[in-house]
């Protein structure tokens, strides 16, 4: 077992480390958070340059576009692309991370050729139509119905936490294609143009007080068949084919803000006065940042230990569900500690007194980001116990 | 990088569990609590296993491993709950005669500041071992007075207090003491994160076979994720041990004492809590004392505090991330 970068990753650690300073030099200031026509363009900007420079797709295969490096060089991307304060893949998630993968799997070669390149360029951006009011943990009863008339497809229903909607050229629908059929027969994979008639984008504002995901409201959107990804009925199926490109490096992106956000907070309460020491000072607030502090460096190596199995062609079982209810936790115990070092200056999202209150409270409420998006903290325990440790199924 | 084990190391840890469940099953463990019930035949046959040292050179007697590999061996011992002064061999074999073969039994105490000298295994040893800022002694047993307790918390780990500990002869300096502090601490850690496995398999077991209300008490959601939360304990745990255990064989990748004290953190929370949660599975029957679970927990209190206790821990870790 290592820690070190083998010498080839050592090469490619330096080499990104070289382009990521000159590029990141050359990219205007970030719009503001619900600027999002501003938002597609810098996010379609960067993601330009990193397609030029053969970063775009960087865990593709090459065949189709990417640069098919190893999860060790994705990780050490990740790592550097943080260091060098580049942007992150934005708008361009859904895309890149679920559908570009899933048409790579599953797509024709029209379906291939009509969009890899567009994700790649950053010239396309996606959303994910999968969740519904009435489906959010069981989310096979989905009920958004779409009809076979001639060559295409009529849909309606209702779908929620369509992220980037607002910004989206295609969305990656899950729809039931047979009503007779339960749970997770008779489900389809669809790709749905966003300009079409028929679909209404609602943003829904979160309790950050943002709005990056949206309800659609879709009547009678009609779709092509040829926009079917793989058989109809099989789109359950077709939905998790992107688990097999799970290589350990999914929440890397996460871990890394977190721990910026917790070297901030070690420097904000070393600089806050309070009862004539600094919070820094306190021994109760100290031993809790002790703690987060183990507990960040073991979500490090958890996830180094992922990507080193990732490495040799798979996922230890359960390992994504772990790794995703320690994070929550740790998330959460972070926000709480942000609140105690700030004490009643979180009473504003405003930055009082040149402290960043507004971004530690932000995180704070981003915790259930993580703890309830992509499967609840309490769906995860229940993979890992029947799936890992094998305890009979309730039902 | 690469923090999984290889090949090789996967053979180890198959090789030392298998041993473990072979020589060291649970009436064994137990009956190295009783007294005069410690078993020298079955200790020698751990160390014929090569197991004190591992990390040494062959040259010295040793397997020519590294401590990663030490790591891992203390893991699969913890889960077992193989008794008897593991640390105190696996330190000092190689610098202190009869160790490595198992003939000659050492006592270790990181003699405190302050309060009782309390010392595990002491009644069984041939010589002890004493750390101190100075660096290491070591004096034949019998020139210590030691008064050996009659009720043990963790019934498998018999304890005595020294009076006064005696001059001894000096080993190594300051150094050695620092490299047997950070590399006790982790072994302990080691043993704390192998424990926490061993108590959650249990209670696993057992939550699969009991039933209530007509069916497992494994099938409700209520201990489903009780024991899911063991289970992501120990991965945590594990994570940071063997992060810990290469950074000790490759110091230039990062703070090894962060490491050590974050290893200590998350190994002691993994294993009190899974063993806590391994007694309240097994329902009153954990309450008892013919339930291995009070076993893993008691053991756990007592590896908790080895090389240093998790506030300890939490105070270097929060000092080391700040002067980073």
């Amino acid at each position: 077992m290592h820690l070190r970068d083998s010498e080839s990753d050592a090469q490619f650690r330096s080499e990104v480390r070289e382009w990521l300073c000159g590029a990141v030099t050359s990219i205007a200031e970030p719009p503001a958070t619900e600027d999002w026509p501003g938002r597609r363009s810098f996010d379609a900007h960067w993601q330009g340059l990193l397609f030029e420079a053969g970063y775009a797709g960087i865990n593709w295969p090459s065949e189709h576009g990417g640069r098919g490096a190893t999860p060790t060089e994705h990780l050490i991307f990740l790592e550097e692309s943080a260091a060098a304060k580049a942007p992150d893949v934005g708008i361009g998630f859904v895309g890149q991370m679920h559908a570009g993968p899933t048409i790579i799997a599953e797509g024709t070669e029209a379906q291939k050729s009509h969009h890899l390149r567009g994700i790649l360029t950053g010239n396309h951006a996606w959303c994910q139509g999968f969740s519904e009011p009435g489906s959010g943990s069981d989310l096979a009863s989905l009920r958004t119905r779409a009809f076979r008339d001639g060559d295409d497809y009529i849909i309606s229903g209702q779908k929620i936490w369509t992220s980037h909607a607002m910004a989206a050229d295609y969305c990656e629908m899950l729809v039931r294609t047979d009503p007779n059929e339960l749970k997770h027969k008779g489900i389809s994979w669809l790709i749905m143009p966003m300009n079409l008639p028929g679909i209404d984008v609602r943003p829904l504002v979160t309790v950050h007080g943002s709005t990056e995901f949206a309800e659609l409201f879709l009547d009678e959107v009609r779709v092509p068949v040829a926009n079917l990804v793989g058989e109809e009925n099989d789109g359950w199926r077709v939905a998790n084919v992107t688990l097999s490109f799970e290589r350990g490096t999914g929440f890397v992106g996460e871990l890394l803000d977190t721990t910026g956000v917790f070297r901030d907070l070690i420097a904000l309460a070393r600089s806050t006065k309070r009862n004539g020491a600094t919070v820094w000072d306190d021994d109760g607030i100290r031993h809790e940042f002790g703690i987060l502090g183990a507990d960040l460096d073991a979500l490090w190596a958890f996830t180094k230990r992922n990507v080193s199995q990732g490495a040799r062609g798979g996922m230890v079982m359960g390992s994504g569900s772990g790794f995703k209810v320690a994070f929550a936790t740790t998330q959460h115990r972070l926000g709480d500690l942000a609140i105690r070092v700030l004490d009643r200056a979180s009473l504003s999202l405003d930055d009082v007194d040149g402290k960043p209150t507004g971004e530690l409270v932000h995180s704070k409420l981003h915790a259930f980001a993580i703890s309830l998006g992509g499967g609840t903290t309490q769906i995860q325990q229940n993979i890992i116990a029947e799936r890992v440790l094998g305890l009979p199924r309730e039902r | 990088m690469d923090l999984q084990p290889t090949d090789d190391q996967l053979a180890l840890i198959e090789m030392v569990t298998g041993f473990a469940s072979d020589r060291f099953p649970i009436d064994v463990v137990r009956s190295f609590g009783e007294p005069n019930g410690f078993d020298r035949y079955r200790w020698t046959e751990l160390a014929a296993l090569g197991t004190f040292g591992l990390a040494l050179s062959e040259g010295e007697g040793g397997v020519g491993l590294d401590f990663i590999d030490v790591v891992l061996v203390h893991e699969a011992l913890g889960s077992a709950l193989v008794p008897g002064p593991l640390l105190a061999a696996t330190l000092s074999a190689g610098l202190v005669d009869g160790v490595l073969d198992g003939s000659v039994l050492p006592a270790i105490v990181d003699i405190p500041h302050d309060g009782p000298i309390i010392v595990e295994h002491f009644r069984s040893s041939d010589v002890l071992l004493m750390v101190d800022d100075a660096g290491v002694r070591v004096a034949p047993s019998a020139h210590a007075v030691g008064i050996d307790i009659v009720h043990p918390t963790d019934p498998t780990s018999p304890v005595s207090i020294l009076g006064s500990v005696p001059a001894g002869e000096l080993i190594g300096g300051p150094e050695l003491a620092v490299a047997w502090r950070q590399r006790g601490s982790l072994l302990a850690s080691a043993q704390l994160s192998g424990n926490s496995t061993g108590s959650t398999n249990l209670a696993v077991a057992y939550a699969k076979e009991r039933e209530q209300f007509g069916r497992p008490i494994g099938s409700f959601q209520g201990l489903k994720h009780l024991l899911a939360d063991s289970w992501i304990r120990t991965e945590i745990a594990r994570s940071s041990v063997w992060a810990a255990g290469v950074m000790i064989d490759e110091p230039d990748v990062g703070s090894v004492d962060r490491a050590v004290s974050g290893a200590r953190l998350t190994a002691a929370r993994a294993a009190t809590e899974n063993a806590k949660t391994c007694v309240q599975v097994h329902g009153g029957m954990g309450f008892t004392w013919e339930v291995d679970a009070h076993l893993f927990l008691k053991r756990a209190w007592v590896l908790e505090t080895v090389f240093g206790s998790v506030d300890e821990a939490a105070e270097i870790v929060a000092r080391l991330y700040a002067a980073d």
